[in-house]
């Protein structure tokens, strides 16, 4: 650990133990210091400015309220980062299960129940020529990325976009770290299914393991 | 050996496999599970490299600005605040004081009022003010340091104030105190340049050890926009000539004197 993250983490501390003494405006540093983070964060969970901000105010908010719980020797970068991620994941089953009523019962999507990935392919299957544009690659990518249940995109941008370990996705997906690492497998190769159309037929064979 | 797995591909890449060895020199020699790691590799590294809207310098503020009215005041316990090591010493003036005009008070009702005896007041004034002179002194130091930090040399890129940074805080608590204390007495001109004092030494405190060039400039561009050093010193110079000439500081006069100061 560097000096910088040292002297961040002293002061934080030092706010932290202000802020619980009743001096309110000493949590006004916490927000200021980590607030870009969470919105990074909020926008890849959410892929959407409006949404992301709503998360950042939350997570602070629910951040204050439970800061008695938070352990002096954590660090608060993490600890506040985890309480984004549980009430994004919270507000993304939630919202997911309000569209599933809108729409037909049969079109419902659960954390538990994998379906299966080619169904998921959009129509407009990127070809190589495509994703050389970038406006398409990042339209697919999106797209990939909102077809994954909330517990799946969480592990995939904890794992992969903000390189946390497994056992941090657990906690914030309150699982097991078993689960936690199925979560991030099932995650890359839906993602792989869904951008690599012509790759599919080859993937599935190789997920057997076939002789070379 | 078997082509790797989808699964074994993953776990590779995420440094997670078992039998690292093993696998890496398959990929290796084999340039079918070389080419699906790539590919694996390059749709993560496009992932990563999605654009993210910048929210902005400010943003942090602005966050601040939307939550702030929506927390709730949280009850501190006196005796954690109050047996913290630093706050020892503010707590230690303050029993200073209430003994002084404890016994002051006993020693004013014995002494018949007459000239020569100090009233409780006066006394509890006088402690007071030898209190925040030394205050004073001890922060326009602290103030002095920041004014003159540079940096180190030319390549260096932040500047350490880890040192000012943990006297501010410890003279934080002392400010609030002798803050609040001028103003229940109405030393509306001590109450005003320590506030002003306060919010530098809450920045200075709040600070990370080590700052950009752009964070320094802020905290000293305040110091400065205040005029924060010359309001210090002048009520330094007040506070000392009311305690030579044993003057009661009427909040009026002293005040006045540095409010007068304060706008020149």
């Amino acid at each position: 650990m560097n000096e910088s993250v040292e002297s961040v983490r002293a002061a934080d501390a030092i706010a932290i133990e202000r802020t619980l003494a009743g001096d309110r405006d000493a949590f006004r540093v916490l927000v200021e210091r980590h607030s870009a983070t969470i919105f990074r964060l909020a926008y890849r969970l959410t892929g959407n400015h409006h949404d992301a901000e709503e998360i950042v105010q939350e997570a602070f908010l629910r951040a204050y309220q439970k800061l008695e719980q938070f352990a002096s020797q954590a660090n608060f970068a993490t600890w506040v980062y985890r309480i984004a991620a549980n009430y994004t994941i919270d507000r993304m089953r939630q919202r997911k299960q309000e569209d599933a009523r809108r729409q037909a019962p049969s079109t419902e999507m659960s954390d538990d129940v994998e379906q299966d990935p080619l169904r998921q392919v959009p129509d407009a299957a990127p070809t190589p020529e495509r994703l050389t544009q970038s406006v398409e690659l990042r339209r697919q990518m999106e797209n990939a990325l909102n077809s994954l249940t909330p517990a799946e995109r969480i592990a995939f941008v904890m794992r992969h976009c903000d390189g946390c370990g497994i056992e941090e996705i657990a906690a914030a997906l309150k699982s097991n770290s078993g689960a936690a690492k199925n979560t991030v497998f099932r995650a890359v190769h839906k993602l792989r299914q869904m951008l690599e159309p012509q790759l599919a037929p080859r993937a599935t064979a190789r997920a057997m393991g076939t002789e070379s | 050996m078997k082509h790797l797995s989808e699964e074994q591909l993953i776990a590779y890449q995420d440094g997670e496999i078992s039998g690292r060895d093993a696998a890496a020199a398959h990929i290796n020699s084999c340039a079918e599970c070389k080419a699906e790691l790539n590919r694996l590799a390059e749709m993560l590294a496009a992932y990563q490299a999605l654009p993210i809207p910048d929210p902005g310098e400010d943003y942090g503020r602005r966050v601040w600005q939307q939550i702030a009215p929506r927390l709730e005041e949280k009850r501190s316990h006196w005796w954690q605040v109050f047996l913290e090591p630093r706050r020892l010493t503010a707590a230690g003036l303050v029993a200073a004081l209430l003994l002084v005009a404890f016994l002051a008070g006993r020693v004013s009702k014995r002494a018949d009022h007459g000239d020569a005896a100090l009233t409780a007041e006066q006394v509890r004034q006088r402690v007071l003010l030898l209190a925040v002179g030394e205050h004073l002194g001890r922060s326009e130091m602290v103030l002095m340091e920041i004014a003159n930090a540079e940096p180190e040399g030319a390549s260096v890129k932040q500047v350490s104030l880890s040192s000012q940074r943990r006297r501010a805080e410890e003279l934080l608590d002392e400010n609030r105190l002798y803050r609040q204390t001028a103003l229940q007495e109405g030393d509306t001109g001590i109450a005003n340049v320590l506030d002003e004092l306060e919010r530098v030494l809450l920045d200075v405190a709040h600070s990370p050890g080590n700052l950009t060039p752009a964070q320094f400039k802020s905290i000293r561009q305040r110091i400065d926009d205040d005029g924060l050093l010359f309001k210090v010193r002048v009520l330094t110079q007040e506070i000392e000539r009311r305690e030579k000439t044993g003057k009661q500081g009427p909040a009026e006069s002293g005040s006045a004197k540095v409010e007068r100061n304060n706008q020149a």
